[in-house]
């Protein structure tokens, strides 16, 4: 499992220190002395939460800090070289042909105007390694190793015209175009469905293997640094706080900070999130027939999709006419639960999500909403449904108006049904504030001065502003931290228990879903493939797909590791 | 494609007629009369003798009901025959395609001057290492979009006519008469595109792609030029199709303050005389003007950006709802 560590590393760091120039003219330290070292054909991990400095780090290797960081001390040596004193121009030629970057998200990593073969050549010609003709042909290879299926059709494409996992691969083809000693690999998945992940973690693991190439990857999600990293490295606020094996720092982690990390991952949790000695009546009862479908036993569910179809119109000139995004999928959220759809992108799930808050018309199919039917429900009477069901969206940075403060924003499904006068509405935003633990004086602020935690802490305040039987919860984690992640998870299944809340929680990620869900839907091409009790599906999948999506969670090593 | 094509024609068609319906309404409802203007060849309009008045009203058709008039003078209007102009008696067509050359000559002047000028400014103000360079230079934009046309003109009169005689003053002889109006007519223009795309540029050299060209060891030339300037080019493409029509209105200005024959003054002096004929066909001449460059704008877009697909709007929105049904990362 330890692979030898040359005598000379590949990268060495030591007491490097970076800060960032404020807008009052200070200096805010990012790093603050780590020491690091990579040796050839390594994997290190570098591991710690937004803003511990592990990205930062990451791109002084490379000397790419953003604007106004500085590195104020400390030494980089790659193979013994110094290059500290390195000027711009020298750096050209160390970055892309020593050193390669594995950015972090693939759909806005490439340039969209330009063929991405020509992107790989792009490193090739830079740096004088091959003549341009051949630039071309050497790219195609490239894309090859870097496991894009018919390369040579791929290198004329744009990067619009790819997935986000063949992104993906074209940055790696990049990374590795000029055959570099080190590749810093930041969060270089975490945009990515997590089969694809697993695959082109599998794959970046094996072109390092091959060509003894040093990696240094940077994550949030101890359960991926657990399976691909040699050894582990631990950031907090810019200083390592622990370092050591893979195996020995989650069998046995020596400091409180990386303790937390582990408790935090989701991939490293297994069971479901409870509350206290779960008193919620409702939760109670529907906990016990969990197993069953839903049945006439059950009690009412809140929400019953039956059937339901959703078609899209094609343009004209494409093979098909239409797009079957939804296909006869059938399911029961009742009162009190969470029922969790889980796929990959382009799965159908948002859609489906986007049926049942009615926001498009099923082609088919119908929409139970408490018992009534609002399959045709329009106008008026749509609206007023819409009191009974809210929605928490994914990015809380993108579904919160920057111009209203958290009181308007709050405020605001209240005033739109014209709920109670204005100094009732007032003590409601106060305590739905409460409710979320977030402080009274966030009222007066804006969203841009919140952490991510917070606002979405705002925007589930806003869901439940009109007392909803039912929240639709379209990924509601997945822009968060790991540590923030549980917070939020820990505050949902709070909410639920205290006000009997039905969720419909969208999610990519079953190791979120594994904490919170009561029943567990797996979607695959607009179909439900499987669904069920939560733990019946998690523990005991039936189809390849579900089989594939369980193995694919990160982190199994550690559990296989730690959980005996 | 074709179909696109045939589409956008049809509204250009619609949009022609638009602006002749509206202009020939306003006209008529100014409050003045103009058989009374012509007549009094500049004097008095109440000094005007009546039975004179008639038969001008009469020679012009002036006296018919106004949707008679309007009929008529659509019909000519599609034949390319807006009729006899009320002051000179010769056809405003012809008027037109006189005054045209000049025009053409001066704004396209300027608007290599704007391209060249304000994408070397814009990319001067984000490209130098010296942060006082590229502030300095960033400040430039914004003073040159504040500048009225009027006064840069009149600035560059006084310096380079009056004070140092190396350009002269009015005219339109020779090349050497079209720098002054050029640079005049070009400065606004230039200032505009150069303020939108140095901020496109500085939008677009955060973006991570641009990143992943520095990793590549991508020179900061090669940085700035192959990979932000190409897509910064985008948004900035679009204002130069507003900016042509901006040109034409700018040349009524520019034409003024340097006394050169063209499209500008003509505008001027018929819209002063009431010329309702030459007016009509220079407002349907501008909105030819604007609808052909838009539509060439739109096609040139799918060349400079892969990822735009020309298509009619029903289809467009077929293929949104179909995307977003997908949520393929596109």
């Amino acid at each position: 499992m330890t692979r030898t560590t040359a005598s000379t590393p590949v990268l060495e760091i030591s007491g490097l220190e970076v800060a960032y120039r404020t807008a009052d003219g200070g200096h805010r330290p990012a790093v603050r002395g780590v020491d690091l070292r990579v040796g050839a054909g390594e994997v290190v991990a570098l591991v710690g939460e937004s803003g511990s400095g592990k990205s930062t780090t990451a791109h002084a290797a490379l000397h790419l800090l953003p604007r106004g960081g500085e590195v104020t001390a400390g030494r980089l040596r790659l193979d013994g070289r110094d290059l500290s004193g390195l000027t711009e121009k020298e750096w050209q030629d160390v970055r892309g042909r020593h050193v390669g970057l594995v950015p972090q998200d693939p759909t806005v990593s490439l340039n969209p105007v330009v063929r991405v073969g020509d992107q790989v050549a792009e490193v090739l010609v830079v740096h004088g390694l091959v003549r341009r003709a051949d630039a071309r042909v050497r790219a195609v290879e490239l894309l090859r190793q870097a496991g894009v299926d018919d390369p040579a059709a791929r290198a004329r494409q744009y990067p619009h015209q790819l997935s986000g996992g063949l992104r993906q691969r074209v940055l790696i083809a990049i990374a590795i175009a000029a055959g570099p000693r080190l590749i810093v690999a930041d969060e270089p998945t975490s945009a990515l469905d997590v089969t694809v992940q697993r695959r082109i973690l599998d794959h970046l693991d094996a072109l390092a293997r091959e060509t003894g190439t040093a990696v240094l990857l940077i994550t949030h999600d101890l359960g991926v640094a657990a399976d691909r990293a040699d050894r582990i490295v631990v950031l907090q606020d810019g200083v390592v706080v622990e370092e050591g094996p893979a195996a020995r720092l989650l069998d046995d982690p020596r400091h409180p900070y990386t303790r937390a990390l582990i408790a935090a991952a989701p991939s490293l949790a297994s069971s479901r999130l409870v509350v206290g000695a779960r008193d919620g009546g409702a939760r109670e009862g529907a906990a016990q027939g969990g197993e069953a479908p839903p049945s006439s036993a059950e009690p009412a569910p809140v929400l019953a999709l039956d059937g339901v179809r959703k078609e899209f119109a094609l343009p004209r000139g494409a093979e098909r006419r239409t797009l079957v995004a939804v296909d006869d999928v059938s399911l029961a959220v009742g009162p009190g639960r969470t029922y969790a759809l889980v796929g990959e992108s382009g799965s159908g799930k948002t859609t489906t999500a986007r049926l049942a808050l009615r926001l498009e018309r099923p082609s088919a199919g119908r929409v139970v909403f408490r018992g009534e039917d609002v399959t045709a429900a329009r106008g008026r009477e749509l609206r007023s449904l819409r009191r009974g069901f809210q929605v928490v969206y994914q990015s809380p940075y993108a579904s919160l108006d920057p111009r209203f403060t958290v009181e308007q924003i709050v405020t605001e499904p209240l005033r739109a049904y014209g709920v109670g006068d204005r100094a009732e509405r007032a003590d409601r935003v106060r305590s739905l504030i409460d409710d979320v633990a977030l402080p009274v004086d966030v009222l007066r602020r804006g969203p841009r001065e919140l952490s991510g935690g917070q606002r979405q802490r705002v925007a589930i305040a806003r869901a439940l502003a009109l007392r909803p039987d039912l929240v639709v919860l379209d990924e509601p984690v997945s822009a968060l931290d790991v540590s923030v992640q549980a917070q939020i998870l820990e505050l949902l299944v709070r909410l639920q228990a205290e006000h009997g809340l039905a969720y419909l929680f969208v999610s990519h990620d079953l190791a979120v879903v594994r904490q919170v869900a009561d029943q567990v839907g797996v979607m695959r091409r607009g179909r439900i493939v499987e669904q069920g009790a939560a733990d019946q599906i998690l523990l005991d999948p039936q189809e390849d797909y579900t089989r594939e999506l369980v193995a694919a969670i990160p982190g199994r090593r550690a559990r296989s590791g730690t959980s005996t | 494609m074709t179909r696109y094509v045939l589409r956008r024609a049809g509204q250009g068609v619609f949009v022609l007629w638009a602006a002749f319906t509206v202009a020939f309404f306003v006209l008529y409802l100014l409050p003045s009369d103009p058989a009374a203007l012509v007549a009094s060849g500049g004097g008095e309009v109440s000094q005007v003798d009546p039975t004179q008045l008639a038969a001008l009203r009469a020679e012009h058709g002036l006296d018919r009901p106004i949707l008679v008039q309007y009929g008529d003078a659509l019909l000519g209007a599609l034949a390319g025959d807006f009729g006899a102009s009320y002051v000179s008696g010769a056809s405003a067509t012809a008027l037109v395609a006189q005054a045209l050359p000049e025009t053409l000559r001066l704004t396209g002047a300027a608007l290599l001057v704007a391209v060249l000028g304000g994408t070397a400014v814009a990319v001067a103000s984000v490209l130098p290492r010296a942060r006082f360079l590229r502030q300095a230079l960033s400040a430039l934009p914004p003073l040159g979009v504040a500048l009225p046309t009027f006064f840069v003109g009149l600035v560059l009169l006084q310096w380079f006519s009056f004070r140092l005689p190396v350009f002269p003053a009015i005219g339109n002889e020779g090349a050497v008469s079209l720098v002054l109006p050029t640079i005049t007519l070009a400065v606004p223009a230039g200032a505009q595109l150069a303020q939108i795309l140095s901020r496109s540029l500085r939008g677009t050299l955060g973006e991570p792609y641009v990143e992943t060209a520095w990793a590549k060891g991508a020179s900061r030339a090669r940085v700035h030029l192959a990979h932000a300037l190409r897509n910064a080019a985008i948004p900035a493409f679009t204002v130069l199709g507003v900016m042509v029509g901006g040109l034409l209105g700018g040349a009524v200005v520019t034409e003024t303050v340097f006394s050169r024959q063209g499209l500008g003054r003509l505008t001027v002096q018929s819209v002063n005389q009431q010329d309702v004929p030459v007016v009509l066909a220079i407002v349907v001449f501008s909105a030819l003007v604007f609808v052909v460059v838009t539509l060439v704008v739109d096609l040139v877009y799918p060349v400079l950006d892969p990822r735009i697909q020309l298509r009619t709007p029903r289809a467009a929105s077929r293929r949104a709802a179909s995307r977003r049904a997908t949520a393929v990362t596109a």
